[in-house]
């Protein structure tokens, strides 16, 4: 992976490279000429920056004409729901014809359809989801495309059914294993989007036909015939992309020439995904360190001044914002508003110890100053002991500013994933290029508890969804008592759960593989099951609830336990207490340990998340009350924070006891969310500042894998519940997620304000 | 990790913590209220803290050891301990006790007090201590008996006993509209805090009603309860008449 050649760092001369394409003039030669390899083209040539943000800029003229255009757009869309969706032409790479909002302004052009914010047709998924969302928001699908998915064409959702168990089934409607991907795309698989600007189209074409050369081999095997059918399936996907740029008017073979090109070329290879995907995520992968080392360059041969480098990431970061996938309502409660995830990674230190932040990187956050705070694109820093404090102090400004940032623990996951990952969706980390990840949703172990008390019955319906166990008969719950039966029922659940994924990944590499992004991938990658949990929370504090106080059970008349009662307190978890932290942790390695005994499909690696995205709303109104006091329906805490108001102490315990749950048991990402207001951070600006960072530093260095940071005052979010107009771009970060204030239900921004906030006492 | 030996372990009496308190001194503190207060201060915020010997019974050790597992966020954000209240120095041995400790692992101390009391603080606990936040009240002694029902005279004494030995000072005044704020008697404090010469800021807090609930709950009568919060403007006047004076104020 690593070029370990000796490089004394010589002025990269023109004459010292004659035979380079002018598109690579002054960079300097590694590895990377020689196969693809865009990190060591990274390391050989970016410039690391320490410094301040001073140098940075507002937005052009021209940023805040089209900016404003978008925003008339955003806000009419707003209004209807959903501006156009075209309702025959089936989406692809090249489908549509180009569409502009404002060509004479646009620095970077190409939209998903041929007009902005017009949601495209993506059937592949599942054909009933695809109609759904059509009519839920007044629209047809044309009778000819319906006609020709129900008879000629396949979906992915029939293939899963078709191979759906009846235990499978029954787990899934009684919401004990909840938001599969069996309806919609996946997601979660970043292209390496960099390797289109680097090389051109046409090198990415020779490298993959090389790969086919490779498996000219004796035998054909099922695995080498699969192999053989998605590599000829992405060299396709490739010429269809070089297609796409030609009808923009740019031809793409080449590598880019400069910065322009370059954030270009980049974006037609993203945009070529999501023309063709839906998936659950879809992220970007790291491309600000990239592209800066093609703005540095134009800046030093003076083709380009800083607001010309500016406007160049505020044009790019518009198109990412303008995304939009056609999704059923249920979709959109689930997963709060309509999220894409478009997810960048931005910062972090490589493995030599310089840091990776660039000028571009603090370019990438000034775009939520430029154009306001937003949801998408999802920028999350990977945050390190190491990094220049001028950058930490700035990232925690924006915070305080947008409550626009998630930050992940570089220092931590460096060791797992190097120094050339990108994030999926909310906490996922991955070698860009080199790796993918099955999006397996999540169990609720929640719900799992019960079973354990019920014997496999559900405390809702009364059916008998798992297996039938011997269920508590006294009216005390005692730990000695539980503990083993949850322990059979996790075992269930986590064999259903990776049966249920195994039948999800076949059915969706069959019928809606992702060939444009496969594309550009090498040709072996590193393939994760990403399992995960939802209720760990809740579960951790009932089994302390039990072993610490008292729990009366109370029993309907279906001798089922539909209510508890607890007596004296107990330790909760959020308040750096072993007592209770010590279950928590043994929860997760546990769960952990059961779905690594699994078969998994195509030998995929499994990882486990401790993530709820926005769900834990959802996922609470279908648990029954739990033996912590919860009750029935109400929202479980988001990914792996303390429940509501359990925390006593403030951040630093509850950050603490997060901190305390085992990464290397979770390697798809542990989630917390965190909300505080103005004044519980410091007396005025400076002191703030400075206590975020320093709540940040201590939290990672804690071992903490990711926090959201929300600042701002609880009467601001209850004034916008009323008066939503006066607050178009409010944006607050739920469990991996940003989401528009807005564009939750009234339910979910309840929970959003219920929810621990740290205030001043 | 184990406090030193030669830090004697003391039972302490704890009405709530608050693990990343940015209001109480420099930095993320880990602030520790103690339970039991002398004085009966009209405005009070935490008059659920008043009374000795109730709350939650622990000791310096147990303390230590948490506060031991936090100093990464303690130290890293210049941060530390601060010791509140209630009044800190009506449990001055445990004080002492969780100060010497935090001395021994380089974890910077403050005591938030009101001075009455000042005549407990030994001068060991005084070496131990880094920074007093010191809250003066009012500077003429009829009003003060009037706000808190004692003296005044103990905590100008701790003042200048403070001043004498070169302990850092941070003044914080709390104003509260028709009792802390009247012009002369800012002036004569700040005439005060001048000649004191060991004060490095001054914080001006505005009075705030968000512990009323706590006087509703208990059941007391609240004597503040038609006093209004100062105006933004009433705060920016007392801070720049302060600063006028010369006084560092924030």
């Amino acid at each position: 992976m690593t070029d370990t050649t000796v490089h004394t760092p010589l002025p990269d001369l023109p004459f010292l490279n004659p035979d380079g394409p002018r598109a690579h003039r002054g960079f300097r030669q590694g590895r990377w000429k020689r196969a693809v390899d865009v990190r060591d083209f990274i390391q050989k040539n970016y410039t690391p920056w320490t410094g301040s943000p001073d140098f940075l800029q507002g937005p052009t003229d021209a940023t805040r004409s089209l900016w404003e255009r978008v925003l008339e757009l955003m806000k009419e869309e707003q209004r209807k729901g959903v501006l156009d969706a075209d309702t025959e032409t089936v989406s692809a790479i090249t489908s549509h014809e180009p569409g502009y909002i404002q060509r004479e302004l646009e620095r970077i052009v190409g939209l998903q359809t041929e007009k902005p914010l017009k949601r495209a047709l993506m059937p592949f998924g599942g054909l009933r989801m695809a109609r759904k969302a059509l009519e839920s928001h007044g629209f047809q699908m044309s009778p000819a495309t319906d006609q020709a998915f129900r008879s000629i064409r396949k979906t992915h959702n029939d293939g899963v059914f078709d191979v759906y168990t009846d235990e499978i089934r029954r787990a899934r409607s009684s919401g004990i294993i909840t938001g599969l991907p069996d309806s919609y795309a996946r997601g979660r698989i970043i292209g390496d989007y960099r390797r289109v600007p680097l090389y051109g189209v046409d090198r990415l074409v020779e490298d993959k036909e090389a790969q086919l050369d490779s498996l000219e081999v004796a035998s054909l095997d099922e695995e080498t015939i699969r192999l053989r059918e998605e590599l000829s399936e992405q060299l396709r996907a490739l010429g269809e992309l070089k297609s796409m740029a030609a009808a923009h008017g740019f031809d793409i073979g080449g590598p880019a020439g400069d910065a322009r090109e370059a954030f270009q070329w980049l974006y037609f290879a993203y945009l070529a995904a999501v023309k063709e995907q839906n998936g659950a995520a879809m992220s970007l992968g790291r491309v600000s360190t990239f592209l800066d080392i093609y703005l540095e360059r134009d800046l030093a041969e003076g083709t380009l001044d800083e607001a010309g480098a500016q406007e160049l990431v505020d044009h790019f970061v518009m198109k990412l914002r303008m995304v939009r996938f056609m999704r059923t309502p249920d979709y959109d409660a689930l997963f709060s508003g309509d999220p894409t995830w478009v997810t960048e990674a931005i910062g972090g230190m490589g493995l030599d110890g310089r840091t990776l932040v660039a000028r571009t990187s603090m370019r990438f956050l000034q775009t939520l100053r430029n154009l306001g705070p937003a949801p998408e694109p999802n920028l999350t820093v990977l945050w390190s002991e190491r990094l220049p404090e001028p950058f930490k102090r700035f990232c925690a400004d924006i915070s305080m500013e947008t409550s626009s940032l998630q930050y992940e623990n570089d220092d931590l996951m460096q060791e797992f994933w190097g120094d050339d990952y990108g994030i999926a969706c909310c906490v996922s980390a991955m070698r860009i290029g080199k790796q993918m990840q099955f999006f397996g949703a999540r169990a609720n172990l929640a719900k799992a508890l019960l079973y354990a008390i019920n014997g496999g019955r559900d405390e809702i319906s009364g059916e008998q969804v798992g297996p039938t166990l011997s269920p508590i008969t006294g009216d005390r719950l005692t730990y000695d008592e539980l503990w083993p039966r949850f322990d059979t029922m996790m075992d269930w659940l986590a064999g259903v759960y990776m049966r249920a994924l195994n039948g999800i990944h076949y059915m969706h590499d069959k019928y809606y593989y992702e060939r444009l992004e496969m594309a550009l991938h090498d040709r072996d990658v590193l393939r994760n099951m990403a399992c995960g949990i939802a209720g760990l929370s809740v579960v951790a504090d009932s089994l302390s609830a039990c072993r610490h106080a008292e729990v009366r059970i109370h029993r309907d008349e279906r001798g089922l336990a539909v209510d508890f009662e607890v007596e004296g307190d107990y330790p909760a978890f959020g308040n750096d207490d072993d007592r209770v932290d010590v279950i928590a942790r043994e929860l997760v390695e546990r769960f952990m340990g059961k779905i690594n005994r699994q078969t998994t499909y195509r030998n995929a690696v499994p990882t486990q998340s401790v993530l709820t995205i926005t769900s834990n709303v959802v996922y609470g109104k279908m648990t029954g009350s739990t033996p912590d006091g919860r009750k029935r329906g109400e929202p479980f805490a988001p990914g792996a924070n303390p429940m509501h108001g359990r925390d006593r102490e403030g951040a630093v315990a509850s950050m603490r006891s997060v901190a305390k749950l085992p990464y290397e048991h979770a390697l798809d990402g542990i989630s917390y969310t965190f909300s505080i207001v103005p004044g519980a951070l410091g007396r005025e600006g400076s002191d703030r500042t400075a206590n975020l960072v320093g709540l940040l530093d201590g939290y990672f260095r804690e071992g903490g894998h990711h926090v959201n940071v929300n600042v701002f005052n609880r009467e601001t979010l209850l004034d916008a519940m009323e008066r939503p107009e006066e607050y178009p771009q409010l944006t607050v970060r739920v469990s991996g997620y940003a989401v528009n204030f807005n564009k939750l239900t009234r339910e979910q921004q309840e929970d959003v304000i219920a929810r621990t906030f740290h205030e001043l006492r | 990790m184990q406090p030193a030996s030669t830090v004697e372990n003391v039972r302490g009496w704890l009405h709530s913590v608050e693990s990343a308190g940015t209001l109480d001194g420099p930095g993320i503190r880990r602030v520790l209220f103690l339970q039991g207060c002398p004085l009966e201060c009209l405005y009070c915020h935490n008059p659920d803290a008043r009374p000795y010997r109730c709350g939650r019974e622990t000791d310096s050790y147990t303390q230590l050891r948490e506060i031991a597992r936090n100093r990464d966020f303690l130290i890293r954000s210049g941060g530390g301990v601060t010791a509140s209240g209630g009044e800190p120095l009506g449990q001055a041995d445990f004080v002492h006790s969780l100060f010497a400790g935090c001395r021994e692992m380089g974890i910077h101390t403050a005591l938030d007090t009101s001075g009455y009391l000042g005549a407990r603080a030994s001068d060991a606990l005084l070496r131990v201590t880094d920074l007093v936040l010191l809250d003066i009240k009012h500077i003429r002694p009829d009003r003060y008996r009037e706000l808190t029902g004692r003296n005044l005279e103990p905590t100008l004494t701790f003042a200048h006993r403070l001043a004498a030995r070169g302990v850092p000072v941070w003044i914080r005044h709390v104003l509260v509209p028709g009792y802390t704020d009247d012009p002369e008697a800012l002036d004569a404090l700040a005439g005060f805090v001048r000649g004191l010469g060991n004060v490095e800021r001054v914080e001006v807090l505005p009075y705030h009603k968000m512990g009323e609930w706590k006087w509703v709950e208990l059941g007391i009568e609240n004597p503040l309860v038609d006093t209004p919060e100062p105006s933004e403007a009433a705060v920016d006047d007392a801070r720049s008449r302060l600063r006028r004076s010369g006084l560092p104020v924030f």
